[in-house]
């Protein structure tokens, strides 16, 4: 009897084409695996009637021999971040508890139009603004490797989903990290394509230029699968580019002999976790033996990132978030004192503490007399970053650097410190200032039993050579398949 | 001490576009509320906008036509504050970097033109309308995005207006052009053409300017003038007596005739501009923009100066031929058939306006051919004046051609000189009163008996040959 | 605890930042929104450490041309569906608190 729950979508596509297993059947074990993982706090909101009917809809079309695509019939998930018409979206914020939105999100019609069966909207940090959904504000979720700890954010939701074999495959977002660091802690594949590359329109904008969708999955097959369902331009978001989409399978087997792999030097400094910092070396030395040439390069104003992205994202966030005001939708707090009391009062109760104080820096960074100190100057540092990835993709085909500077952090440890925070996402935040795509996959487990993940950046529209040299290093390691206890 | 006033004017003027600027909506006036929405000009979560070409186009060809420099590369920024009218918390609207600077619109008074600066024109999006209700809302206000999202440019002039009448002229002459290109219908009590003014006086031959004020609604044309007039006094009775003005914006309130002070709680706005992220920089290329200057229309100043120049009509009726766009496409047209081009303006300003009464031109019966006919008519002799006055009510009724009219009714003139004579020979017979006031010196009394004549012949003889006829028997 | 930095942003500050995002607050929150604020801000400081003479700035992370849309009406959202989120619908509009203006 196979547990399917344990498969790989590519695995469960090929089942379900061969009719092993149905559609109906396998949604119902995630359903109960879903509600085994509740303590997790993986989930906000759980579709199980509408999951049953996409579910038999989709068997159904398949015995009339339509099938939509690989994806048909496989149970996916969605951070709540996403619109889904008809179903609830909070984006963790109670500002829009109770939301019902009137339209889907571009990724979301084309995950329907591929026929997956989408279960339920994923937990996360509120407004997408943190590294532990510790800021969510209906439950705080868990890292399903040590329950005691943080599954990482803002996608913590969509990490464990796919860690605890809930679901085959989540969509994430990523402004700072928010696939990539939730992806390393909870021991999956997480990738966040090229600015431009997959559509926001539907989205809730965290940081308007920051921002992109990516799939989180158990491994890289499956990562490659889940990118090519969602890339590709689209006409209601003019940020997205429109770039033919090239296979994402094609390559996928090619091996990295002959290619460069750049390893930056101002990542493996103080600070890194000696655990995580030998595990990503044992990788180093792995690819080596796989035929790839190591490169030593410099990102000369790595120091400066996370000062510029605090300054970029909370900037733009601040702007993003004026629209929940109690006017048109979600919360309204009206005590009765006139229509400037009812924002003050709706906005001071819909917002918690971290969006409330990245919304205060971005609007101070903005303000009158200081935009030019704050705002303008990071957006030049920006510029400085992104040539310092320009010049070293000129030597280098990739780089590979750890996702994060130590392995998932006990929650509340952070509570008292945000900077402190802030400073973790060290490794990720350069990839969105320069709009990169970087992938994080699972290179190493801590003594203590924590997954740790390793980061590969590629230069822009790359994504076809990440998944490459991911997969290259997966298939000689056993970490994709290993399942947390929970 | 004399004081000049020194008057800036920002005109927003909604574009003649079918959907609004970033989303597909109609840009329609009059619909039920929130009927013409969607998710985008809502402001919902996760929307995200898509520019309009045509929007930019319209701006392109207002940009040109007032002489700006068009820039190939200009930015779109957020401008952010809190309003129930403004969805997203934000309007879009170009700040630092916008699509057109530096240009200009001649202005005429008194004889003189002048030349007032536009500094910059720029696109953005309109706010939806907050609504005050008793009836329907009782104590509440309540909030319509009909309007939310539709596309306006802001022409912004330089501070080179110096009274109230040359505001007005400005805006009469913005306005007709902006209706000539089709960019705007310029309807202010509709609002698709929308006024401030920032006033300020100073000394006569100072260079530094006065503390300004700001005046808004300002939403009919007779206000431009009322209003500012109304404010450039009450700040030189201030500045008289020896005080200051106040740094405010000031609304203009159309039952009392005064400005007042809004005095609100707010302090100034912080706007916090900064670039959109969700739209890439707006790419014009010269290619374009030389096409639009090329492909611009005749625009009405030149028009006017040509009927004057080439047509030698008066300065006054070629300025009230070439007001309406259409009414100068209407005499055009009439003056291809029949080349009386002082005739027809006259015909057009007066009798063709008043039947109108302010509906368009192409509402009436009467075609630029049936006019030409009509004029050509009493040019030949054919119908007098008078008579034709009455073929015109009969042609603007039933749409008629003159001359079917004149043939139907049997109104062609009389020339006969003969039929004249003995007309009047029974006229002079008939009215020996009439004709010894004249032989004593009575002019007028030749009228009358005129009249007498036009009478017998069904008013159809030829005044002239009548008057020459009368005069000739009478000596 | 870490030591309050010298650029600090003090209650007055985050007083009328609050004001300008609409935000209440709790006297606790001003207060350690003073303290984080300022950590913050003293923290990014440092990117004045950098030269960024005749550097632009970016405003879109990768090259995307001007794109536009034909001036053709779409359908949009019914009436209903425009206000079935709407805290306060009041005959096919968004009620509010009296607009005073």
């Amino acid at each position: 009897m196979v547990d399917w729950t344990q498969c790989t979508l590519a695995q469960l596509s090929q089942g379900l084409a061969a009719r092993a297993v149905t559609s109906v059947q396998v949604t119902r074990d995630c359903l109960a695996r879903i509600e085994q993982i509740r303590p997790l706090g993986a989930f906000l909101f759980v579709d199980a009637q509408g999951a049953m009917a996409q579910a038999a809809a989709a068997d159904a079309r398949r015995a009339s021999g339509r099938v939509n695509g690989p994806l048909d019939g496989v149970p996916l998930a969605l951070k709540d971040i996403f619109l889904t018409e008809g179903v609830p979206t909070t984006c963790g914020s109670k500002i829009l508890e109770g939301f019902v939105p009137p339209y889907d999100a571009t990724v979301v019609r084309r995950w329907k139009a591929a026929g997956a069966v989408l279960v339920g909207k994923l937990n996360m940090d509120e407004f997408a603004m943190g590294s532990s959904t510790e800021h969510s504000a209906f439950a705080p979720a868990r890292n399903p490797w040590d329950i005691t700890r943080v599954p990482g954010g803002s996608s913590g939701g969509s990490a464990i989903a796919v860690s605890t074999g809930a679901v085959f495959g989540t969509l994430g977002t990523d402004t700072g990290g928010s696939i990539r660091q939730p992806a390393a802690l909870c021991g999956v594949v997480g990738l966040k394509p090229t600015y431009g590359r997959v559509s926001r329109y539907g989205v809730i904008a965290y940081a308007s230029s920051l921002d992109q969708v990516g799939p989180l999955a158990r491994n890289v097959t499956d990562t490659a699968m889940l990118l090519a369902s969602i890339a590709g331009h689209d006409p209601k978001d003019s940020t997205s580019a429109d770039r033919p989409v090239p296979s994402y399978l094609a390559e996928l087997e090619s091996g990295v002999r002959g290619l460069r792999i750049g390893v930056p030097k101002e990542y493996f400094v103080e600070g890194l976790d000696g655990e995580v910092g030998s595990a990503v070396e044992a990788a180093q030395k792995a690819y080596e033996k796989l035929g790839a040439t190591l490169v030593e390069i410099s990102l000369p104003h790595t120091a400066y990132a996370i000062a510029t992205y605090y300054l970029i994202a909370t900037a733009e966030a601040s702007s993003n978030l004026a629209r929940y005001d109690g006017v048109r939708y979600g919360l309204r707090n009206d005590p009765g004192a006139g229509l400037i009391d009812m924002y003050f009062a709706t906005r001071g109760a819909g917002f918690g503490s971290e969006v409330k104080r990245r919304i205060m820096l971005g609007t101070y960074a903005l303000s009158a007399g200081y935009y030019e100190a704050y705002y303008g100057r990071a957006q030049k540092v920006r510029t400085l970053i992104a040539r310092d990835f320009s010049r070293a993709f000129e030597q280098t085909d990739i780089l590979l650097t750890p996702t994060t500077p130590a392995p998932a952090f006990r929650l509340g440890e952070n509570a008292d410190d945000p900077l402190q925070m802030y400073l973790a996402d060290i490794y990720t935040v350069s990839a969105n200032l320069a709009g990169l795509p970087g992938l994080s996959l699972p290179c190493g487990m801590t003594r203590g039993g924590l997954p740790i993940g390793m980061q590969i950046l590629g230069s822009h529209w790359s994504e076809a050579t990440v998944l490459r040299v991911a997969r290259a290093f997966e298939r000689e390691h056993d970490f994709a398949v290993r399942r947390p206890p929970a | 001490m004399s004081y000049e006033a020194v008057i800036g004017l920002e005109v927003h003027a909604q574009l003649l576009t079918a959907t609004k600027l970033f989303c597909g909506c109609r840009a329609a006036f009059g619909a039920a509320p929130n009927a013409n929405t969607c998710e985008v000009c809502l402001g919902m979560p996760g929307v995200l906008p898509v520019l309009n070409r045509r929007a930019v186009e319209l701006a392109l060809r207002a940009a040109v036509a007032l002489d700006c420099s068009v820039h190939t590369r200009s930015q779109w920024s957020r401008k952010n504050y809190f309003y129930p009218d403004l969805p997203k918390g934000y309007q879009i609207s170009q700040y630092d970097q916008p699509v057109a600077t530096a240009g200009h619109l001649d202005i005429e008074l008194e004889g003189r033109t002048r030349r007032i600066g536009i500094t910059r024109i720029h696109l953005e999006e309109d706010a939806g309308k907050n609504v005050h209700d008793e009836a329907m809302a009782g104590r509440r206000s309540y909030v319509d995005f009909n309007r939310g999202g539709t596309p306006l440019i802001e022409i912004v002039s330089e501070p080179d207006l110096r009274s109230a009448a040359e505001a007005a002229a400005y805006m009469r002459s913005l306005r007709r052009i902006l209706r000539y290109l089709e960019v705007c219908d310029g309807n202010m009590e509709q609002g698709s053409l929308r006024c401030d003014a920032n006033v300020s006086i100073r000394p006569e031959g100072e260079e530094q300017l006065g503390t300004r004020t700001e005046l808004k609604n300002i939403n009919s044309f007779r206000f431009v003038e009322a209003a500012l007039r109304h404010e450039i006094v009450r700040q030189t009775e201030i500045i008289g007596d020896g005080g200051e003005i106040v740094q405010e914006t000031r609304l203009w309130d159309s039952q009392a005739k005064v400005t007042r002070s809004m005095r609100s709680k707010e302090e100034a706005h912080d706007y916090r501009y900064f670039p959109d992220p969700d739209l890439p920089d707006l790419h014009i290329e010269s290619a374009e923009i030389d096409k639009a200057r090329q492909s611009l229309p005749e625009l009405p100043a030149a028009k006017s100066r040509r009927y004057v120049d080439e047509l030698h009509l008066t300065a006054y009726d070629a300025e009230s031929l070439t007001e309406d766009p259409g009414v100068a496409r209407f005499f055009e047209a009439a003056l291809l058939h029949h080349a009386n081009a002082k005739a027809l303006a006259n015909w057009i300003n007066n009798d063709l306006a008043r039947e109108l009464g302010g509906r368009r031109i192409d509402s009436l019966h009467v075609t630029p051919q049936s006019l030409a006919e009509l004029v050509a008519l009493i040019d030949r002799g054919t119908i007098s004046g008078k008579i034709a006055k009455d073929v015109f009510a009969e042609m603007a009724a039933t749409g008629t051609s003159p001359g079917t009219v004149v043939a139907q009714k049997g109104l062609t003139q009389v020339t006969d000189t003969a039929l004249i004579e003995a007309a009047a020979d029974q006229a002079i017979a008939a009215n020996p009163a009439a004709v010894a006031q004249l032989e004593a010196g009575k002019a007028n009394a030749l009228g009358y008996l005129v009249g007498a004549v036009m009478k017998q012949t069904g008013g159809k003889a030829n005044p002239k040959l009548v008057n020459e006829i009368l005069r000739r028997k009478l000596g | 605890m870490t030591k309050r930095p010298t650029n600090a942003i003090d209650i007055a500050e985050v007083v009328r930042i609050a004001h300008l995002a609409r935000l209440t607050l709790t006297d606790a929150e001003v207060e350690s929104l003073s303290h984080d604020l300022s950590g913050i801000l003293s923290y990014v400081k440092k990117l004045e450490e950098l030269d960024v003479t005749g550097v632009l700035p970016t405003s879109h992370a990768t090259e995307v041309s001007t794109s536009l849309r034909d001036d053709v009406p779409v359908a949009g959202l019914s009436s209903p569906q425009a206000l079935a989120n709407a805290p306060e619908p009041i005959g096919g509009a968004f009620g509010v608190p009296k607009i005073i203006e």
